[in-house]
């Protein structure tokens, strides 16, 4: 069980968390100030004949006409307060904008995580130990689908499954069968990561002696696999699992591009190419507080699975 | 012997995509941007290996150009991260506890960004093209590398041939110069080496998404972003050109580990 000292550790964790946040927004906002061009001409759009009176008056209604140093505090009070403030192009709460495009998101994320672990997980515990040819295969097929182009892979689905063999449909549908071949891209080469990492891990595992033992009391090869190495192989698995789901954000904006889907990624893209700051903004600290979030839940969870982790306390 | 034949195999890899990027006209006779609209959507065939496109371009033409753009982005940007990781982690390694936890931070703070949105952040500030394409990936592979180099250094400075050496009389710089960097950089070449094939990979990502080599560049990603359009009709336009992202990465890969072995470095986890 998690200790005083466990929470200690974690209430510290936390504090880094914050920091990074912290951070995070202050990267964003001096990288956001070196971008060219006035804010006023974002905002009002391509509009020639905007008379200086009226451009002032914006300038002054999204304080644009404060002191750096203001703008800079006014943005880390408003993110403290979960304001994420309003967008220059769609004229309404970033907030809002942003909760609308989550779920598609999340349900691409989450069905690529489960495909990738369960075909990572799949590989370690199937491919034989002793069979050579089955373990040049396997490190083969992973290492091609780890230099798999996600978005290339989706092109391929799309132009062979789709338009050639119509199985699936070529354009988001709001349907599950919409949603298999961009998981399937998402997938395949972050299962290519996890089962060279997961394998690896096995092989250590499988010559440990409780595997002897287990092996000695007479249990099959599949059941020391699942029941004994397996758990061996949780805590590299865990961070790696955390690293991915920290970086799915960000491949979801080629991912969602290549299939039309609609998603955090597109919001992203759309918000760069037009220089939506405030959008930006948001898309990069939300990004970030997952990132965050991810990587402390990994931390806490490596108290419940490894309980070395606990009495070591490194 | 069945990795000593992928090495090679690789290394042929390796030569020819340099090939193509150095002296893209022997490999083919065909102009990369030259139309002909009497041969558009030709499959792969005789006259054209990989197809023609909508304006008739030959595309094998264009993959052959196209290996000089995506090689210099990540070449490039392999080499930006490398220049900036070097002084930052030295910075943190030897300049004291103050620096190394500025530093520390300021590297998980990059870290906790998406590559992806970083890159699209810097390709907004600097402009779209080839140049700040290699600068943003540059950026993001940074953090990654100057993370790996300081925990290096932190293990080589303490070693005892440094300890002679400033026994001995030698500066501290000459001693990071001549003694502690080329001890410490081993594993770092190693991982740039594996990075180069992600950066390729990433390269062709953005250029995808229209953000590094504009058209009629022949760049690969760039290749495939054009050809989106015309899959239903031409489904050659959709697969050459990744095809040859991913047997490159998995070339650069394959020699990356092997110098991996050679150097007994154990595995280096992203």
């Amino acid at each position: 069980m998690p200790t005083r000292r466990d929470a200690g550790r974690l209430a510290r964790r936390a504090a880094i968390a914050v920091v990074q946040l912290w951070g995070a927004a202050t990267l964003c906002f001096a990288m956001l100030h070196l971008i060219p061009g006035d804010p006023v001409d974002i905002i009002m759009g391509n509009q020639a004949l905007v008379s200086p009176e009226l451009k002032a008056q914006v300038r002054a209604g999204y304080g644009l006409d404060d002191p750096v140093a203001v703008q800079y505090l006014r943005l880390l009070g408003d993110l403290a307060r979960g304001d994420l403030g309003t967008s220059y192009q769609l004229q309404r709460p970033v907030w809002g904008a942003l909760a609308e495009q989550v779920l598609p998101t999340v349900q691409l994320a989450g069905a690529a995580l489960l495909l990738a672990v369960l075909l990572a997980v799949g590989a370690a515990v199937l491919v034989p130990e002793r069979s050579r040819a089955a373990r040049a295969l396997f490190s083969g097929l992973e290492m091609v689908a780890v230099s798999l182009p996600q978005y290339w892979l989706g092109i391929l689905l799309i132009t062979f499954l789709s338009l050639r063999w119509h199985l699936f449909p070529v354009i988001e549908a709001g349907t599950w069968r919409s949603l298999v071949l961009p998981a399937v891209a998402v997938a395949l080469p972050i299962a290519g990561t996890l089962a060279q990492v997961l394998r690896e891990e096995m092989d250590t595992a499988l010559a440990q002696p409780f595997v002897t033992a287990a092996r000695a009391r007479g249990a099959g090869a599949l059941a020391v696999r699942t029941g004994h190495a397996l758990r061996h192989c949780l805590v590299p698995a865990t961070t790696l699992t955390g690293w991915f789901v920290g970086s799915l954000l960000g491949g979801s904006v080629l991912i969602e591009q290549v299939f039309g889907r609609p998603g955090l990624g597109q919001v992203a893209l759309t918000a760069v190419t037009n220089k939506d700051l405030p959008m930006v903004t948001g898309v990069v600290m939300l990004a970030a507080a997952v990132y965050v979030a991810v990587n402390l839940l990994v931390e806490a969870s490596y108290l419940v699975i490894d309980p070395r982790v606990r009495r070591d306390g490194t | 012997m069945g990795r000593r034949l992928a090495v090679s195999a690789a290394a042929l890899v390796i030569l020819a995509v340099v090939g193509a990027a150095l002296w893209p006209q022997l490999l083919t006779g065909h102009d990369p941007n030259a139309t002909d609209p009497l041969a558009s959507f030709r499959p792969p065939g005789a006259g054209h290996w990989f197809g023609t496109d909508q304006l008739g371009r030959d595309l094998f033409a264009r993959a052959v150009y196209g290996a000089r753009h995506s090689l210099r982005i990540a070449a490039g940007a392999t080499l930006v991260a490398l220049l900036v990781a070097v002084p930052v982690s030295v910075l943190a390694a030897l300049g004291g506890r103050f620096a190394d936890s500025v530093v520390s931070r300021v590297l998980d703070v990059l870290l906790s960004f998406p590559a992806l949105l970083l890159a699209l952040v810097v390709v907004t500030i600097a402009g779209r093209g080839e140049l700040s394409l290699l600068l943003a990936i540059g950026l993001a592979d940074m953090p990654g590398y100057a993370r790996l180099l300081r925990s290096r250094l932190l293990v080589v400075r303490n070693a005892g041939y440094v300890e002679a050496a400033t026994g001995l009389g030698v500066g501290p710089w000459t001693s990071l110069w001549r003694h502690i960097l080329p001890n410490a950089a081993g594993p770092l070449l190693v991982t740039a080496t594996l990075g180069l094939g992600v950066a390729v990979i990433f390269a062709s990502g953005l250029s995808f998404l229209g953000l590094g080599a504009q058209p009629p560049t022949p760049e690969w990603g760039a290749m495939l972003a054009e050809g989106r359009s015309t899959l239903a009709v031409a489904w050659w336009a959709g697969v050459f050109p990744g095809l040859l992202i991913t047997v490159t990465a998995v070339a650069v890969t394959i020699l990356g580990r092997d110098l991996r072995n050679r150097f007994g470095i154990g595995s280096v986890r992203p």
